[in-house]
């Protein structure tokens, strides 16, 4: 029997990433294996499932869309290609020869060997015990994805006054969800002082509604015996320290905790890919494939999105590279192809920003980056050479992109090519001497190294 | 993984008043009382254990560090030493008769720059006094060859190679499911409101006995008191733990220990079974026996004094973090009165003026260690007040061993979701728990979410409980054959859900 092509959860990411796959085989020559997507829940659509809210598949399909909504879209077009879907299936292993093993109740344990694998195995919420909230820990405290899952697939209420911690998107959202479910939400308390969602989640989830944001606040302690019946808040300053003097008491019987995703890559990490600890996902290069040959990686389970439409992006580019990979491994073509895989060129950054994807380059091909900043930072022009880009603002909240065509690192001149952001500064050279008079004169600034070494 | 069916029946109704009738009460579900209920379950006799939290282990025993001791600690010829030795020992016998959770790890007693070192072989030589094996005094080459995580101020070592790990809440379960299996009645959600002429009246029922242990760990004095005896009363004392990320895994490998103080065996470094690394405990006095506050304080000195025998641990593998309370028994009488026993915090273990009434209290370190001892010495002082022990011909001491599907082969796998579907459903990814295992949780006895986690892992992996704890919850409801909404994290009034907000007919 052929090897299949191993697709690990059916949310958008995975959906899209196996249509891509099939279609792209499809404008091919000669006799594709199989693609078989691989879920543990009942139903595919991954995190979707519960997002009822709209602001899903604007750019795709110019329509706002709740989030099955738009599952049920990508799902149609899924079916019509008749992709084999196995749900109620858990992975429950991976290892560097591909074989995949899987449980479910229907088909007991079974093996299977790989030709390739996309890991799109989503991410899970960042949970109380890695950040020490001191305090009881009762009944009534849950991440904000938890508590998402209870009140709209399980359809349970798991609280009345709520306190929200963290204002990223999962928080923001539920504070509106539980308002119109006739819960009190008396606060959303962030610990840095920008907020860590879109800014049009807190207008439409926090203004519209008088509930209060409280920036630069976090929870210091929780009183409860057996249910939450407190929570003691102070003010902290940029050491994230709690300001003397400046605590106050909230009456509330539910915490909900909206303090991060991170990628989900278990199974990743035993099957041998090297993981990038500042995100927790996968090494890639620009083929979004992983240390490990014919094993890539994409959507959340990569690094956290903040749009679907994005991410769609991002795994239909993915399909097109594992279609690509499957040609060559099974030799149907006869020339070799345009990609080069896992080529050996690093990509560095400096301390602004928190990561970039991706993490190697061939340095032949045009490559669109992705990358966080640390904090939000104004007017900050990108340049490499002759290539500009200009962002009036980055924030942490919003993935950012810049896509350098491939001729310009064929222009690596030197041990290194310098790609600056520069407020307030003519001109740029790329050249050592010279760097650090420009630093001196940098206000503000946003540096990505490429440094060229030599091919592992 | 079948179920268990009980060799004897495990229901004593009698005679008009009474709910039961019984010849052992045992007040207490922890480690102690469990052990103790074990014990008995050997002989003929109606035996209940009656437990006031929803789940047992609940009280004192979940939040125990699950070390075994070696015994090195003794500082004098204290019953709490003696009863650590023998039980100890008793541990390889617990393991092949009931599958527990267990490792001889080894401990390091460590003496740093600065410490005398003298202390270590005081703790040698009265170690071998108490029949402790094996102990050996080791240099820091010595020490860094087998432990080279260790600081290097760390000059000297005290190696007691019988120490161990368990995990304590899984040896209650074990102990509690062979002592049902043997008879055992166990009542769990009730509460002891009084005792008059050993006849114990609960929140529940009213039952007849003839003799009454009191292993209520942190309410002992409570239910001393309903029969008069006013001596002693528990203080708590708070241990916080701090687990870290099982990354860490291998950091450790025997159990580290630094020179005690008076008042604890002091913040230690704890290879734990399920592959983290705990740190702690901290030991300091509080006024609410209820209180299982963590704080930043405390985090932070627990971290800075685990650092300086291990540097490579940081706060930032933090994981998750619990406290425990220990029952420290505090004489009432004047302390010229005092033994000292007493002086000293030992275990009291004994027949009381009380007819009938035997108390075993303030069971703190090395309580964990010696509760096989503490219960062999209990059946010893029933005995000697006149109860006949006559020893069943259906006692069986062995569980059948049961294999939790994280640590089957494939091949035992396939076997077993052929056979039992359910055990194909995973509901916790990150321990890889199935439906099957939840329900058989239940049917030895969980009925809180907490209660599934403790006894399966199901919530303690790396996202406690964020993708799995609604369908525990369902599972519990179905089973229970109530509405999800009664399904508590603990026991009663920590209920997870609020409301249903949909039209859905109801159970």
């Amino acid at each position: 029997m052929e090897k299949p092509i191993i697709v690990i959860g059916a949310g958008p990411a995975g959906l899209q990433v196996a249509i891509s796959i099939v279609k792209n085989f499809q404008n091919k020559e000669g006799f594709f294996p199989p693609v078989i997507v691989i879920d543990r829940e009942k139903h595919a659509g991954g995190i979707l499932n519960q997002c009822i809210h709209t602001g899903f598949g604007l750019a795709e399909y110019k329509e706002e869309l709740t989030g099955p909504e738009y599952a049920s879209r990508v799902l149609q077009e899924f079916r019509q290609l008749g992709i084999e879907l196995r749900l109620s299936t858990t992975v429950i292993r991976v290892d560097e020869n591909k074989m995949v093993t899987t449980l479910s109740p229907h088909r007991g344990l079974e093996k299977i060997n790989a030709l390739a694998i996309i890991f799109t195995t989503g991410c899970r919420e960042r949970a109380r015990g890695v950040i020490h909230i001191p305090g009881d820990r009762p009944a009534g405290i849950y991440t904000a994805g938890l508590a998402q899952k209870f009140i709209n697939i399980d359809g349970y209420l798991p609280g009345k006054r709520v306190v929200i911690l963290g204002s990223g998107d999962i928080g923001l959202i539920m504070a509106r969800r539980l308002t119109f479910q006739g819960a009190k939400v008396l606060a959303v308390l962030e610990a840095n002082n920008f907020v860590g969602g879109l800014a049009r989640n807190v207008v439409q989830c926090l203004d519209d509604f008088n509930i209060p944001l409280y920036l630069s606040h976090t929870i210091t302690d929780i009183i409860g015996k057996n249910r939450v019946e407190k929570v003691k808040i102070s003010r902290v300053d940029e050491n994230m320290r709690p300001v003397w003097g400046s605590e106050f008491e909230l009456a509330c019987d539910t915490i909900l905790l909206s303090i991060g995703l991170i990628p989900e890559n278990e199974l990743a990490e035993m099957a041998g890919v090297k993981l990038d600890p500042s995100t927790n996902g996968a090494v890639i290069d620009e083929n979004y494939m992983t240390s490990i040959k014919g094993i890539f990686a994409c959507g959340n389970a990569l690094h956290v999105h903040d749009l679907v439409d994005k991410l769609a992006v991002e795994a239909k580019e993915v399909g097109k590279n594992v279609a690509e990979y499957v040609d060559l491994s099974i030799g149907n073509s006869s020339t070799k192809g345009s990609l080069e895989f896992n080529a050996g060129t690093s990509v560095n950054i400096d301390e602004n920003i928190r990561y970039i994807l991706p993490h190697k380059i061939s340095g032949k091909k045009t490559v669109k980056f992705h990358f966080r900043v640390r904090k939000p930072l104004n007017d900050v022009t990108l340049r490499m050479g002759n290539f500009q880009k200009r962002f009036p603002y980055l924030l942490p909240n919003e993935m950012s992109s810049v896509t350098i065509p491939a001729e310009y690192f064929e222009r690596i001149d030197g041990d290194y090519l310098e790609l600056l952001a520069v407020k307030g500064v003519k001109k740029v050279k790329g050249k050592e001497e010279d760097s650090e008079l420009i630093q001196s004169q940098i206000v503000r600034e946003v540096k990505i190294w490429i440094e060229k070494k030599l091919p592992v | 993984m079948k179920e268990h069916n009980p060799v004897k029946s495990n229901t004593y109704k009698s005679s008009q008043n009474f709910d039961g009738e019984y010849e052992v009460i045992i007040i207490g579900g922890g480690v102690v009382g469990t052990s103790i209920a074990r014990e008995f379950s050997r002989y003929n006799l109606r035996i209940s254990l009656i437990e006031k939290e929803d789940e047992l282990s609940f009280g004192v025993s979940k939040a125990n560090s699950g070390i075994v001791h070696a015994g090195i600690h003794s500082r004098a010829a204290l019953l709490k030493e003696k009863l650590c030795a023998r039980g100890n020992f008793l541990y390889n016998q617990l393991k092949s008769e009931l599958g527990i959770p267990f490792k001889r790890v080894g401990e390091l007693l460590v003496v740093k720059e600065g410490e005398d070192v003298n202390e270590l072989l005081k703790f040698k030589s009265m170690g071998e006094e108490n029949g402790v094996p094996g102990l050996k005094i080791l240099s820091r080459e010595e020490i860094r060859e087998i432990e080279p995580a260790l600081s290097k101020e760390i000059i000297a070592a005290l190696y007691a190679p019988s120490a161990g790990v368990v995990n304590p809440y899984e040896l209650v379960y074990l102990l509690a499911q062979n002592a049902i299996k043997n008879g055992v009645e166990i009542k769990t959600g009730e509460e002891v409101i009084s005792i008059n002429d050993r006849i114990v009246q609960t929140t529940k029922g009213k039952y007849k006995t003839q003799f009454i242990i009191n292993a209520a760990g942190l309410f002992a004095d409570r239910i001393s008191n309903m029969v008069g005896i006013f001596d002693f009363k528990i203080v708590p004392r708070k241990g916080e733990e701090y687990l870290l990320d099982k990354k860490l895994r291998g950091l450790v490998s025997h159990i580290i220990f630094p020179l005690p103080s008076k008042n604890s065996k002091g913040t230690l470094v704890i290879p734990t079974l399920d592959g983290t690394i705990m740190v702690g405990p901290s030991a300091h006095e509080i006024e609410n026996k209820y209180d299982l506050k963590t704080s930043d304080d405390v985090c932070w000195q627990i971290f800075e004094k685990a650092r300086q025998m291990i540097p490579a641990i940081h706060s930032k593998h933090l994981i998750s973090t619990f406290a425990g309370n220990r029952p420290v028994p505090v004489s009432l009488k004047p302390i010229s009165e005092r033994t000292p026993a007493e002086l000293n915090e030992d275990f009291i273990i004994n027949a009381t003026p009380v007819p009938g009434f035997i108390n075993v209290v303030g069971i703190q370190s090395p309580g964990l260690t010696a509760a096989p001892a503490i219960a062999e010495r209990v059946v010893e002082i029933v005995k000697e007040e006149g109860l006949e022990l006559i020893p069943s011909q259906s006692f069986v001491a062995h569980l059948t061993p049961t294999k939790k599907l994280r640590e089957m082969s494939d091949l035992e796998l396939e076997k077993e979701v052929r056979e039992n579907p359910d055990y194909g459903k995973i509901v916790c990814r990150c321990e890889m728990v199935s439906e099957g295992e939840m329900k058989q949780a239940i049917a030895s006895g969980a009925k809180t979410l907490d209660g599934v986690k403790f006894r399966t892992r199901a919530g303690m992996g790396r996202c406690q409980g964020g993708f799995c704890s609604f369908r525990t919850i369902e599972i519990l409801a179905e089973e229970l054959n109530v509405s999800p909404l009664e399904i508590t994290k603990k026991g009663a009034g920590s209920n997870i859900l609020v409301a249903d907000i949909t039209h859905r007919k109801s159970n």
